[in-house]
C-alpha cells in the first residue's frame, strides 16, 4: 500500500470509529469523547505552532477564550445566533493570533515562551477588568436560542456529538492537508534550521506568522464550538494552566503528529477522571505519568511508534 | 481444601426462619429500631477538594457527612437509605460540568448539590439544565435569583450575596457611620459589594465617598491606602485569597496607632483562618458579616451544640480534634441544611426515582416558610419558589480579645428584595 493509502486508511478509520462511538459508547462516555473532540482541535492548533513550526507557545489560553469570548458574547450581548457567532469566534481567534504574532513573533525560543504567556496572562486580566462585558470571573451562561446551528439544537446531546464531530473532521482533514502540502513542509523546515531556510529564500518571520495564525484559527474554533456545545464561557478558560493543556496534549499524543493531540487529549482526560475517582492526590498521579513519558518517550506516544516503525505517519 | 457441612452446631432452617420473622418483626414494631431499606438514593457532591475552595471542600464533605449519618440514623428518605457519592471539581467550570454528567450518566445520581464557588455553579448548571437534573447550589451567588440559570437549579440552603450586602447597611448606617470607602478585589464578588452596598447605604442617607478596586493580581496594597478618603467613617473591606493578611498588616502599619475609621468586612475574607492569627490584631474592635457565628454565641440556639457535635466543631469554630483547623463555619451549614431540603422536598414530592425529579423541583418550589430546627441549625428561613432562593437572618460580629462575638442579628425582612425572575414560569 502507498504512503498515500495508509494516511488515508488510519485517519478515515479513526473518523469511522469516532463516528461509531456515538452509537455504541454510554452517554457518559459519549459526551467525554464530544469534549475530547473539541480540545484535541484545540491542541491541534498547538500542535500546528508547536509540533510542525517549533513555536513554543504558552499564550494560546488567549486564542481559545477570544474564540469562546468572540461566540459567546456575540449571543450574550447583541443576541446573534450561533452560525455567526461562530464565526467571530473563529475570527477572533485568528485575528489574537496574528496580533500577538506580530510583536512576539519579534523574539524566539524562551523569550517567545514569556511573551506569549505575558499576553494570555493581560487578555485574562482583560476579562477579570471589563466584567460587564464578559461576565467577570463568574463567566455567563449562553442561552439556547444561541445554539441552534442549522436547527440543530446543540442543547441536546446526538446534535452535540455530531457538531463536535464534524468539527474534528473538517480541522482533521485540514490539519493533514497543511502538513502534507508545500507550507507544512516550509514550517517543518522552520522547525528545524531556520538559519537555513533564510538562506533557501524563505521569510521565517512570515512562516511563522501565518503558522500562529492557523494555529489560532483552531484554538479559535475549539473555543467558539466549546461555547456552544457545553454554554458556558468563563474566565477560568483564560487562565495558564489552559494555554499548558494543550501543550501538554501534544507531548503526551506525540508533537509534530496529526493524531497525536487527540490521543493526549483522550488519555489526560481519562486520566484525570479515573485517578480523581481513587484518590484526591490525582494531579501528583498525572504528574508521575508525565515524567515516566518524559524519560522513557519524549516524542510522545505516536512520536516513539513513529521512530519504532510507523515512518509514514504524518 | 475443605468442605463445609451442616452440622449439629449450626442453626436448623426453621431457627434461622423464626429469627428473621422475629428481626422483622422486630423492626416495624419496636421504638427506635428505624432501619431504612431498599435501594440507597443517590446523590452526587460536587466538591472542591483541590484548587481555590479546597479549605471549604474539606468542612463541606464533613458537614454533609454528619447530616448524611443523622439522616439514616432516623429512617432515611422515603424508607429508603441515603449514599453521598463525592467528585473532586477542582473547583473549576469545565470540571464541574463534567462531574455532573458522571453523577448522573455513570453513577445514576437522583441529583447534584453542594457547589460552593459561582464560577463553578454558572459553569456546570446549564449541564443539569440539560439532564434535567435537580442541582441545589450552596454557593451564596446571585447568580441563581438573577435569572441567569435554569429550573433545575435552585439554592435552598444559603443566602445569596446580595441579600446579605443590604442587610448589613441598616446597622452600618445606625451603629458604624454613613461615609464608606469600599476598598474591594476587582472581580465579581467584589462588584457584587461594591454594587449592592452602595445602593443599600444610599437608601439609609449613608454614603460611599469612594471606591477601590484591587486587581486580583495584587499582593500589596500600602499604595492603595492613601486613597481612602480622609473623613470616611468606615472602611468597607471584602479582601479575598491569601493576600489578606497582607492586607490587613499593611492597613494597620498605615493607620499605626492614630485615628482610623471603623471597619467593617465579610468573614468570607478568614474563613478557615483563626482570627487570633498573629498579624491580624489590628481586626481587634472591627466588625464582621457572618452567616453563623464561628464562636458559639452566649445566647445560641437550642440545637446550636447538637449541630456542632455532630458535624466535630467546637464552641470556637474550630475542629473538635485539632484547634488550629478552623472551620468555613459561615457557610458550611448550608451542605447540612441543603440535605435536610432535599429530604424534605423528596417526602413531599413522593420521590421514588430519576422519574420524579420535576416532581422534586416543584415539591421544593412550593416551600415557603423553613422553621428553626436541626434540620435548619443556622435559623429559620423563606424560601421564594419563584427565583428559587432562600432568604434568612444574618450576624454581625465584633473582634473582640482575639475572638468573634456577635453583636446584632437581622431580621429575615432585611435582606429581601424584589423578585428579579419567575423560574416556575419556565419549562422543565
Amino acid at each position: 500500500m502507498t504512503e498515500r493509502g495508509k494516511i488515508l486508511l488510519l485517519h478515515g478509520g479513526v473518523l469511522l470509529a469516532l463516528f461509531a462511538a456515538q452509537y455504541l459508547l454510554p452517554a457518559y462516555h459519549a459526551n467525554n469523547l464530544a469534549r475530547i473532540m473539541v480540545l484535541a482541535v484545540y491542541a491541534m492548533g498547538y500542535n500546528i505552532a508547536f509540533g510542525y513550526t517549533g513555536l513554543l507557545s504558552l499564550g494560546h489560553a488567549l486564542f481559545f477564550a477570544m474564540g469562546m469570548y468572540g461566540a459567546g458574547m456575540a449571543v450574550w450581548l447583541v443576541e446573534w445566533t450561533a452560525l455567526p457567532a461562530i464565526a467571530m469566534g473563529l475570527a477572533a481567534g485568528a485575528v489574537a493570533a496574528g496580533a500577538v504574532g506580530l510583536l512576539a513573533l519579534r523574539t524566539a525560543g524562551v523569550s517567545f515562551m514569556i511573551v506569549t504567556l505575558m499576553f494570555a496572562q493581560a487578555g485574562y486580566l482583560l476579562i477579570l477588568y471589563f466584567a460587564r462585558y464578559t461576565g467577570g470571573d463568574e463567566g455567563f451562561v449562553v442561552e439556547a436560542f444561541g445554539r441552534r446551528p442549522f436547527g440543530l439544537d446543540l442543547v441536546q446531546d446526538g446534535p452535540r456529538y455530531a457538531a463536535a464531530f464534524c468539527l474534528f473532521a473538517v480541522a482533521l482533514a485540514g490539519n493533514l492537508a497543511l502538513v502534507r502540502s508545500r507550507f507544512g513542509r516550509v514550517m517543518l523546515a522552520m522547525r528545524e534550521n531556520e538559519a537555513r531556510s533564510r538562506m533557501l529564500g524563505y521569510n521565517p518571520f512570515r512562516v511563522k506568522l501565518l503558522a500562529l495564525v492557523i494555529s489560532g484559527l483552531y484554538a479559535g474554533a475549539a473555543g467558539a464550538f466549546y461555547a456552544m456545545l457545553f454554554g458556558y464561557v468563563g474566565a477560568s478558560f483564560a487562565m495558564v494552566q489552559y494555554s499548558i493543556l494543550p501543550l501538554l496534549y501534544t507531548l503526551l499524543g506525540g508533537a509534530g503528529v496529526v493524531l497525536g493531540p487527540l490521543l493526549g487529549a483522550g488519555l489526560m482526560f481519562y486520566l484525570i477522571d479515573i485517578a480523581s475517582g481513587l484518590t484526591s492526590a490525582y494531579l501528583m498521579v498525572v504528574g508521575a505519568v508525565l515524567v515516566v513519558l518524559v524519560l522513557f518517550a519524549p516524542k510522545g506516544l505516536l512520536g516513539a511508534l513513529r521512530e519504532r516503525g510507523l515512518k509514514w505517519l504524518p | 481444601m475443605t468442605r463445609r457441612t451442616l452440622n449439629k452446631a449450626e442453626p436448623s432452617r426453621r431457627a434461622v426462619l423464626k429469627g428473621i420473622g422475629a428481626g422483622l418483626l422486630a423492626s416495624t414494631v419496636m421504638p427506635g429500631a428505624v432501619r431504612a431499606q431498599g435501594a440507597p438514593i443517590k446523590l452526587g457532591f460536587q466538591l472542591h477538594v483541590t484548587g481555590i475552595g479546597a479549605s471549604y471542600g474539606r468542612w463541606y464533605q464533613r458537614t454533609a457527612d454528619a447530616a448524611l449519618k443523622m439522616i439514616n440514623d432516623a429512617g432515611g428518605i422515603n424508607g429508603r437509605p441515603v449514599e453521598i457519592l463525592y467528585e473532586d471539581d477542582g473547583t473549576d467550570p469545565k470540571r464541574g460540568a463534567e462531574v455532573v454528567d458522571k453523577f448522573v450518566n455513570k453513577h445514576g445520581c437522583d441529583l447534584v448539590f453542594g457547589t460552593l464557588f459561582s464560577h463553578v455553579v454558572i459553569g456546570s448548571a446549564p449541564r443539569a439544565g440539560e439532564l434535567k437534573v435537580p442541582y441545589l447550589v450552596c454557593s451564596e451567588g446571585y447568580h441563581v435569583a438573577s435569572g441567569m440559570l435554569n429550573r433545575w437549579t435552585l439554592q435552598p440552603g444559603i443566602t445569596d450575596a446580595r441579600s446579605q450586602i443590604v442587610s448589613m447597611a441598616p446597622w452600618v448606617a445606625a451603629n458604624l457611620g454613613k461615609k464608606v470607602t469600599m476598598i474591594f478585589p476587582d472581580f465579581a464578588f467584589g462588584h457584587d459589594h461594591r454594587d449592592f452596598f452602595t445602593a443599600a447605604i444610599a437608601a439609609q442617607g449613608g454614603e460611599v465617598i469612594a471606591q477601590i478596586a484591587v486587581p486580583p493580581t495584587e499582593t500589596s496594597f500600602t499604595r492603595y491606602f492613601p486613597q481612602i478618603p480622609a473623613d470616611t467613617e468606615v472602611l468597607y473591606h471584602v479582601m479575598v485569597g491569601p493576600a489578606v493578611l497582607t492586607f490587613v498588616k499593611e492597613l494597620g502599619e498605615f493607620y499605626g496607632s492614630g485615628p482610623k475609621p471603623a471597619m467593617f468586612g465579610f468573614i468570607d475574607s478568614l474563613e478557615a483562618v483563626d482570627i487570633a492569627t498573629p498579624g491580624l490584631e489590628f481586626l481587634e474592635g472591627s466588625h464582621f458579616w457572618e452567616g453563623h457565628n464561628r464562636m458559639k454565641p452566649a445566647d445560641a440556639g437550642e440545637h446550636e451544640a447538637a449541630y456542632r457535635a455532630a458535624v466535630g466543631v467546637d464552641d470556637n469554630g474550630a475542629s473538635v480534634s485539632d484547634p488550629k483547623d478552623v472551620a468555613t463555619y459561615s457557610h458550611m451549614f448550608s451542605a447540612w441544611e441543603t440535605l435536610y431540603i432535599i429530604k424534605a422536598g423528596m417526602e413531599a414530592s413522593g420521590y421514588q426515582g430519576p422519574a420524579d425529579r420535576q416532581k422534586f423541583v416543584e415539591a421544593v418550589e412550593a416551600m415557603t416558610e423553613i422553621p428553626y430546627g436541626i434540620e435548619h441549625p443556622q435559623g429559620a428561613k423563606r424560601f421564594n419558589g419563584k427565583t428559587h432562593q432562600v432568604f434568612g437572618t444574618q450576624n454581625i460580629s465584633q473582634v473582640q480579645g482575639g475572638k468573634l462575638v456577635r453583636v446584632h442579628q437581622t431580621s429575615i425582612e432585611d435582606g429581601l428584595y424584589d423578585d428579579a425572575v419567575d423560574y416556575t414560569a419556565q419549562p422543565f
